[in-house]
């Protein structure tokens, strides 16, 4: 496989007061792959994602996209955040959101036009939500807003997609219908990464998985290293050790 | 004087007019900017600028020995922007809670405003009577210019406003979303931050500083229960502030000069009670109504759906069945019959009842728009 690097992470090191969250990271992620990102609880996933994107800073390490400093490239990025992370009684609507995925190319104070909220349809389209662009955020469920999160970040018309948690809360349908859109997305090209937590979908969605806690425990394709070795080291507490002692 | 001789003295009048001009358009400035603090769940932060910009006033009168209101407000602007700042770096560099921070700052500052004002009286300095006023504020010092620097104000909020109102709304609703696509998020909250404090700070010598946050939030609070639009919201809340201007100033003039900062803020808490009761999608009243009309239609549709299992058995459709029947089911009553009657679902043929062939239709319908709803 002679894949180009999508994204180039470098001994990334995060730390709350003195704590490390996560330590010394190196991680390749190969284009056009569809990569999951688990481990349990505390593991530091969605620091991993959010100190990629320079929500968090970082201590230590460097990040690049295809190659250069990610600053230069953010417009080749998209992010879909947890959908906890906004207060969704906002005043605003469905179509709104979605249209906020234009600003980063529109840039400072230009306002979005019709082309936009042309592109904003046409994602909304997509995630089967199009019946729903006038309605209040609040009013919709915690599937649809997952969606139209989706569709804002489809907008973004992104190289590589960063996900963090985008099946919790969902039921099986719009599982099943990210799911298909994501896979669409890496047939088109694209790099996804999605923080996940459901170990059972793991080989079904995805061809490539990164075990995290605190360090980077393996990464690579999932039919090599999804297995019990790894799994073990990423969750197993080693029962047989502390019997012994 | 009554109300009605107020409005028609508003006319003529130059002083009354000054302050009422000056006490709508703060209420509009500070109701416009209120809805962003709000939403960004920042409400307390406006207490506690307020409150920081107290010992600002006193020591720009220690210093100068002046009490121009111009001097005064500049060290309120500046006291004031240093309570904020202190307050973001002890959030952010300190494991404390934004509310600590607040609480904290707000009580220092005006802790030490406070001493800094009973030092001041002490002095033997005639100058200094009436430094106290800041405190509660009092709308009848509002001169021509104090109406020329708050429109001034207000019109460069407005632009502003216009301006970056894209960067405002998703900072808003998505702060680290607007980061990861490249918007400089410190920059829009500096400036929607230093615009409150303006605010603020040109409020102080109308409202006082004890009661000014309540022009910032009641406004905000009220418009946020009757749109679900952030540009509503905010042109809303403008007019709800000025309103809340204008009718506490009528009523403070109309009754003997009672003190107008305390009524405006009054008259503004009316409106976000009347919001909170009376608006159509949030608002308490309508929420029962709809709570109540709910449960009504579902026992209507439980017996309708009784009626239809029954029917349905029937190659006849319309089929009279005895009303006992009925009686079995648990939450069947007589009312509920006759306003199925009423709807044209059901007929009544003395003690025999059939469905007819819309009941028929609309039972039938029952259970698959549940599903769809659902989805």
């Amino acid at each position: 496989m002679n894949k180009k690097i999508a994204v180039q992470v470098d001994d990334l090191t995060v730390a709350y007061n003195y704590k490390p969250v996560l330590w010394d990271i190196d991680l390749e992620i190969p284009e056009g792959v569809l990569m999951a990102i688990v481990g349990p609880n505390g593991a530091g996933k969605s620091t991993l994602i959010k100190s990629i994107l320079g929500i968090l800073k970082p201590i230590a390490g460097s990040v690049s996209v295809y190659g250069k400093p990610y600053k230069k490239q953010r417009h080749l990025v998209a992010y879909v955040p947890q959908k906890g992370s906004v207060d969704w009684d906002f005043p605003t609507t469905a179509l709104d959101v979605v249209m906020m995925g234009t600003y980063g190319s529109l840039g400072w104070i230009k306002r979005p036009g019709q082309k936009e909220k042309k592109l904003a349809l046409e994602a909304l389209e997509k995630v089967g939500m199009l019946a729903f662009k006038n309605r209040q955020i609040s009013q919709l469920s915690g599937g649809q807003q997952q969606r139209i999160f989706l569709a804002r970040a489809l907008v973004q018309n992104a190289a590589i997609y960063f996900m963090d948690e985008p099946f919790q809360g969902v039921d099986a349908t719009t599982e099943i219908a990210i799911i298909n859109i994501l896979k669409e997305l890496r047939k088109a090209g694209k790099t996804v990464i999605v923080v996940h937590h459901d170990l059972q979908t793991v080989p079904e969605y995805f061809d490539w998985v990164t075990f995290l806690n605190v360090k980077k425990i393996a990464t690579g394709p999932v039919k090599d290293i999804f297995n019990d070795d790894n799994l073990t080291k990423t969750y197993g507490i080693n029962y047989k050790v502390s019997i012994q002692e | 004087m009554n109300i009605q001789d107020y409005f028609s003295l508003v006319l003529n009048d130059y002083t009354l007019r000054t302050i009422t001009l000056g006490t709508a358009i703060l209420g509009a400035v500070t109701g416009m900017l209120g809805s962003f603090a709000v939403l960004r769940k920042q409400s307390l932060l406006g207490d506690a600028i307020s409150h920081a910009a107290l010992p600002g006033i006193a020591i720009a009168f220690l210093l100068t020995g002046v009490k121009d209101s111009y001097v005064l407000l500049l060290g309120a602007l500046i006291s004031g922007l240093i309570g904020t700042f202190w307050i973001r770096s002890i959030i952010t560099k300190t494991h404390l809670k934004s509310d600590t921070a607040l609480g904290l700052i707000l009580s220092v500052f005006f802790g030490f405003g406070m001493l800094l004002l009973t030092f001041i009286q002490k002095q033997p300095n005639a100058n200094q009577a009436g430094l106290d006023k800041y405190l509660f504020g009092q709308a009848a010092t509002l001169v021509e210019s104090d109406v020329i620097l708050l429109s001034c104000v207000t019109g460069i909020c407005l632009l502003v406003m216009l301006l970056f109102w894209k960067e405002f709304k998703i900072l808003l609703f998505d702060e680290d979303f607007t980061k990861t696509i490249g918007f400089n998020t410190k920059t829009i909250d500096i400036l929607i931050t230093s615009f409150i404090v303006l605010a603020i700070v040109l409020g102080l010598q109308t409202v006082g500083v004890v009661l000014m946050s309540a022009m910032l939030l009641a406004p905000a609070a009220a418009a946020r229960q009757w749109t679900n639009s952030l540009s509503t919201m905010v042109i809303l809340a403008a007019v709800f502030g000025a309103f809340s201007g204008v009718f506490g100033t009528a009523i403070s003039a109309s009754q003997n000069n009672l003190a107008t900062g305390p009524v405006i803020v009054i008259v503004a808490s009316i409106f976000v009670l009347i919001s909170f009761i009376f608006s159509p999608y949030r608002g308490l009243l309508f929420r029962q109504i709809r709570f109540i009309k709910n449960r009504r239609d579902l026992k209507l549709h439980k017996t309708l759906a009784f009626m239809y299992h029954i029917a349905e058995n029937h190659e006849n459709i319309s089929h009279p069945h005895t009303v006992k029947i009925l009686n079995n089911f648990h939450g069947y009553t007589r009312g509920t019959l006759q306003k199925l009657v009423d709807k044209n679902y059901v007929s009544l043929d003395g003690q025999m009842w059939s469905l007819t062939e819309e009941g028929f239709k609309t039972a039938a319908n029952l259970y698959s728009q549940q599903s769809k709803k659902d989805e």
